[in-house]
């Protein structure tokens, strides 16, 4: 086969190796008098002892070029440091052989076993979704979590954080996702991508044994990059562990799950080498441009027309000092499709799942319930558990200030909605698993607390087939 | 384009690229970059460098690449055939990149804006001789030469652009001169010669369609009062904050607040004739729901599609964030544009933020000092720049047109204080506040009416006044002043309980319940409630202005508060928003004749 010019041209070029560099500050290696060096091209790092790292462009020019090192700059030296460019930007072979497979942030084989063969190669950086190829997500899961199925519903497709605290139990809500989501109904098409950035061991683990417990670990792809391993590789393994979601969405017809835990250690990540690169940041160190990073991770979901596959997101961070307002909830807020947000005071009441009642929100869920969906009472009960939990706050702070004696009865009644709604309702067990129609019925008989005067949310039909009909609790 | 080198990359640090050996460039000149061809801007030049920023991913561009010259400014094109369209931020068809390249966008695609085959039938309203049957009164006949005087903005004919557009055909803004030739009615296509103009300059051909920078301003005859309300169906907005055809606005909230929902409820619902709908930085799928959702809906107006409207601008968030900083330059230059047909146009930005961001990414990289927040310190300039863009016009062609823009807001932790909504709030004259105690109660649109504010509301009243009814503004006072004592009230609440407020007080506590339900609440989902006629809005009020007065004259003379929430004609009150919808107004009047019976009934029991 024939090679064309410039092909050749890259291959000589990408053979050249410079010894030498300038400066080291962090991650970031500064390289002098190179040939022409394309912006984001994928670099080699020869470190003194002839190990080779891999490295990224982030600034190039007829002066120099700064390459970040995924694997860490630590051991390096200015004379003894070599770089090689490969011309060409970070591929990542992909196929559905990954499945069943642990990798590190960069793709490679960490199981010991060999690296698998690729169908195809592609730039781990991805690119954007043509809005008019995508294809409205509108498909209902079942996550058997009254919480989520009833009042925050997931569809396939969307991209739905868990904000939650140290400490609390995020990692069992998202395995408990994996291990029950199914589809009413549906096909079993589907493959977990797991994705570790920054986390101990034992969450990696504790996720290993639950999909093994469960039986789907060879439907699981793992790219781990713990905390122990260099931060800056944090960067690059979500879009490497994307890339191959991406395969096996819309190649492979796959119905994908992509689990990532901690976004907070990512966005550390690129704080530090903003930080190091002297840019200016914006509020609380991180760089102005954490939304358009974070969006070129958050859009990689979604379903496509005239492909069968999807790629659901459910990415978990932990909210420093529980503050919503932090820039790394709030700027995922901005970007995903609605957020599951965790409450402390829950949680300490031992309520499981801790899931708040108001601040969390599916904005999918308005096209994904329903008749013929989910059920035809579903949107208004929503609704009225939502308006009467809203009132119950209200009124809970109230009692606070007066005492519960004075509060009037109809604000009695509501009390006890609220306690029920939070101890039936929300709170389950880590293995239980509800169908809706049982999540749906558990929500009326939890509004059967309330007189009927006070449901302006449930048209007369609904009462009456729901409301007056049916058992209480 | 042309081979014209400019100068070659000096660094390419992400978005932006140096350029160095520069000879001829023009400062904000369209070009091209390195042999990906990458389209980019010149945005700053010193002596033989230059600053340009790319409006596509840069990955694999090299130093010593070719920088070419365009000799023209970033500009977008205009013409029939944009109604109906999606673009993205510098004007490229969506739809027929991805028909090119699949569902993942490329680089380097040079489709052009307006399709080069379809052909448009063209009606001249004038002829070379003067005005032909039907037309407006054009340009004086010039004796010595054939040809009728010509200048920019004139209108030489139409097109049917969509049964609802009827696209008219100017004569580019600044071009000034003899109309020589015209064609005849019949089909061309954009490229097709329709005329020609001698000009001072030499002839110059006439098209379907004509260029213009996005950047610039396109000029008017002179900006009019503002005093017609721009019709939303949004009852908080129409009633309590309402905005003028022409006016400004900007929505800020924080997170999942409902700026994207009531930019879409106004996309759809509100009396503009056209709609140009610009995300900037947000979500693809917001996109793909406008696209799948409009085509379906009906004007209510005009009972055709709501597509056949709106032009949809999108540079998602992991689009390339220079195209972000264009795209409401591109949006706001095609609304004005329809503006210059003498039509309507509201034009929704969502979201400001996201253009002030990117902004703020390319001055960082630029090495520019930062003001606050990081944000250049020309970004006040460059708001109220936009915003000027809109506003009620004479055209040059002696029509009047509007563009009224609705900027969303995402403030960082939702926090108002910070300078993009600081800024906004100096140039924009209306404000809906969204509050996130209200959305996350889901109350929605959770428009707070404490922090928002119109000041359109005395230039719209009379309006209000002939069209609906006189009484309107003296209940919009009276609903918004109990909901400025209730704020007060709610506090005693909150420290005593409610039973330690007299029955008058507590009723007002009531009414506003019923306010906040009945009447600012209102379901974007809902087949009934998603919008709200004027009528609708006015009877509604009125209902709810009548329980309020005879309340409390009850309560007066003595009634009791648990009496008075007996009446079973709440329950109605409280549902009215879904039960009567738009077309049954008339219902509204039997529910307050039915109101004010129960009144009576009571009353009877009492005395
Ligand atoms: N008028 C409304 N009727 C019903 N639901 C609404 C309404 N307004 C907002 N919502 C609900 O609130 C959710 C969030 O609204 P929206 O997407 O408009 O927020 P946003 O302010 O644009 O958020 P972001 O800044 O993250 O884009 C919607 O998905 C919907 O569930
Ligand atoms: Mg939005």
């Amino acid at each position: 086969m024939r090679e064309n010019i410039p092909d050749i041209e890259k291959k000589l070029l990408s053979g050249r190796e410079y010894i030498g560099v300038e400066k080291i500050d962090g991650a970031l290696v500064f390289i002098k008098n190179t040939h022409p060096i394309g912006y984001r091209e994928l670099v080699e790092i020869v470190d003194p002892d002839g190990k080779a790292r891999l490295g990224m462009v982030l600034d190039t020019s007829r002066d120099v070029v700064v390459v970040q090192v995924f694997e860490g700059a630590s051991g390096l030296n200015l004379p003894g440091t070599s770089a090689r460019f490969r011309g060409e930007p970070l591929m990542l072979g992909v196929t559905e052989k990954m499945l069943g497979r642990m990798f590190n942030g960069l793709g490679q084989p960490i199981d010991g076993g060999p690296p698998p063969v690729s169908d195809t190669e592609e730039d781990v950086n991805g690119r954007p979704i043509n809005p008019t190829a995508r294809e409205y997500p509108r498909d209902f899961i079942q996550t058997g979590i009254s919480a989520i199925d009833g009042m925050n519903t997931l569809i396939r497709g969307q991209k739905l954080p868990i904000f939650s605290g140290n400490g609390l139990p995020h990692n069992e809500l998202a395995a408990q996702i994996a291990r029950q989501a199914k589809i009413l109904g549906g096909e079993t098409n589907f493959a977990v991508v797991f994705v570790a950035m920054g986390v101990k061991h034992d969450v990696a683990r504790y996720f290993i044994k639950s999909f093994e417990d469960s039986g789907v670990i060879d439907k699981v792809a793992l790219f781990l990059s713990l905390a122990d391993d260099p931060s800056i590789e944090r960067i690059i393994t979500p879009r490497t562990a994307l890339t191959l979601a991406e395969h096996l969405a819309f190649d492979k017809d796959m119905h994908v799950l992509v689990i990532m835990t901690d976004m907070s250690n990512y966005c550390e990540s690129l704080r530090e080498i903003s930080t190091i690169r002297g840019e200016i940041p914006s509020r609380k160190g991180y760089p102005g441009y954490l939304y358009s990073d974070l969006a070129e991770i958050y859009e990689r979901s979604g379903m496509i027309k005239g492909k069968k596959g999807s790629i659901t997101q459910l990415p978990i961070l932990t909210m420093p000092n529980d503050d919503i307002s932090h820039p790394i909830p709030d700027l995922t807020g901005y970007i995903t499709e609605g957020q599951i947000v965790f409450e402390r005071e829950m949680f300490n009441r031992n309520i499981y799942p801790p899931i708040a009642g108001l601040p969390s929100l599916s904005r999918l869920m308005k096209d994904g319930i329903g008749k013929g969906m989910t059920r035809e009472d579903h949107p208004h009960l929503a609704s009225q558990l939502f308006a009467a939990y809203s009132y119950v706050k209200d009124v809970r702070n109230l009692a606070s200030v007066i005492g519960e004696e004075e509060l009037t009865p109809l604000d009695h009644q509501y009390l006890e909605f609220g306690e029920a709604f939070e101890r039936k309702f929300v709170s389950q067990r880590i293995d239980e698993e509800r169908t809706i129609t049982e999540t749906l019925d558990l929500g009326w008989k939890v509004l059967k607390k309330l007189p009927a005067e006070e449901l302006h949310r449930i048209t007369e039909e609904e009462l009456d087939k729901y409301y007056y009909s049916g058992d209480s609790l | 384009m042309a081979e014209r080198v400019i100068g070659k990359i000096h660094r390419v640090n992400g978005p932006v690229v140096e350029a160095f050996g520069i000879t001829d460039a023009i400062m904000l000149e369209l070009v091209q970059v390195g042999e990906a061809r990458l389209i980019g801007e010149l945005i700053k030049l010193e002596g033989a460098r230059a600053i340009i920023q790319v409006y596509e991913d840069t990955t694999g561009l090299k130093p010593g690449e070719n920088i070419y010259g365009s000799g023209m400014p970033l500009s977008v094109e205009l013409g029939p055939g944009l109604i109906g369209t999606i673009y993205d931020g510098i004007q490229r068809p969506l739809e027929l990149i991805r028909n090119a390249t699949g569902p993942f966008i490329k680089r380097g695609e040079t489709i052009k804006a307006l399709d080069r085959k379809k052909k448009w039938h063209f009606v001249p309203a004038v002829s070379v001789e003067g005005v032909v049957a039907g037309g407006k009164s054009t340009g004086k006949r010039n004796k010595k030469d054939a040809g009728i005087e010509v200048t920019g903005g004139m209108v030489i004919g139409t097109v049917q652009e969509t049964s609802h557009v009827l696209h008219k055909i100017l004569i580019p803004p600044l071009m000034h001169g003899r109309l020589k030739k015209l064609a005849g009615e019949g089909d061309y296509t954009v490229e097709d010669e329709i005329g020609i103009v001698e000009t001072e300059e030499g002839e110059k051909s006439i098209y379907l369609k004509h260029e213009w920078p996005i950047r610039v301003a396109r000029p008017v005859r002179q900006r009019l009062p503002l005093n017609i309300p721009l019709i939303t169906g949004q009852r908080v907005i129409d009633t309590f904050f309402p905005v003028a055809k022409g006016g400004t606005v900007a929505i800020p909230g924080g997170f999942g607040t409902g700026k994207t929902m009531t930019q879409h409820a106004i996309a759809k619902w509100c009396d503009a004739d056209i709609i140009t709908y610009i995300g900037c930085g947000e979500r693809g799928n917001e996109m793909t729901d406008v696209l799948t959702e409009f085509p379906k809906l009906v004007d209510p107006r005009t009972g055709l599609s709501l597509m056949e409207r709106t032009v949809l601008i999108a540079n998602t968030s992991n689009m390339p964030v220079s195209a972000r900083e264009a795209s409401i330059y591109t949006g706001v230059t095609l609304a004005e544009y329809y503006r210059d047909q003498g039509l309507h146009v509201a034009v929704m930005a969502d979201s400001t933020s996201r253009w002030a961001e990117a902004l703020r990414e390319l001055s960082g990289r630029m090495e520019e000092m930062p003001a606050e927040e990081g944000f250049p310190a020309y970004l006040p300039t460059r708001i109220a720049e936009f915003y000027e863009r809109g506003g009620y016009m004479e055209t040059l062609f002696g029509e009047t047109g509007s563009v009224s823009i609705i900027g969303a807001v995402s403030p960082p932790g939702g926090d108002f204080s910070e300078p993009v909504t600081q800024h906004t709030k100096r140039f924009v004259r209306c404000f809906w506040a969204l509050d996130r105690q209200l959305a996350n109660s889901r109350h929605y649109p959770a428009i707070s009416w404490l922090d928002s504010y119109s000041e359109y509301l005395d230039d719209v009243t009379p309006w209000w006044d002939e069209h609906v009814s006189e009484r309107w503004q003296e209940y919009r006072g009276e609903i918004m002043e109990l909901l400025q004592r209730e704020v007060r009230l709610q506090q005693v609440v909150k420290l005593v309980g409610p039973d330690a407020l007299p029955d008058s007080q507590r009723f007002i506590i009531e009414v506003c319940t019923m306010v906040k339900n009945a009447f600012l609440q209102q379901n974007a989902f809902d087949e009934v409630d998603r919008y709200s006629t004027v009528e609708k809005q006015m009877k509604m009020l009125e209902i709810i202005v009548t329980y309020w007065r005879k309340g409390s004259a009850a309560i007066k003379r003595g009634m009791t508060l648990i009496d008075l929430k007996k009446m079973k004609v709440l329950q109605d009150i409280m549902k009215m928003k879904f039960s009567v919808s738009n077309e049954d107004a008339a219902a509204l009047d039997k529910l307050l004749a039915r109101l004010e019976r129960s009144f009576a009934q009571l009353e009877s029991i009492y005395a």
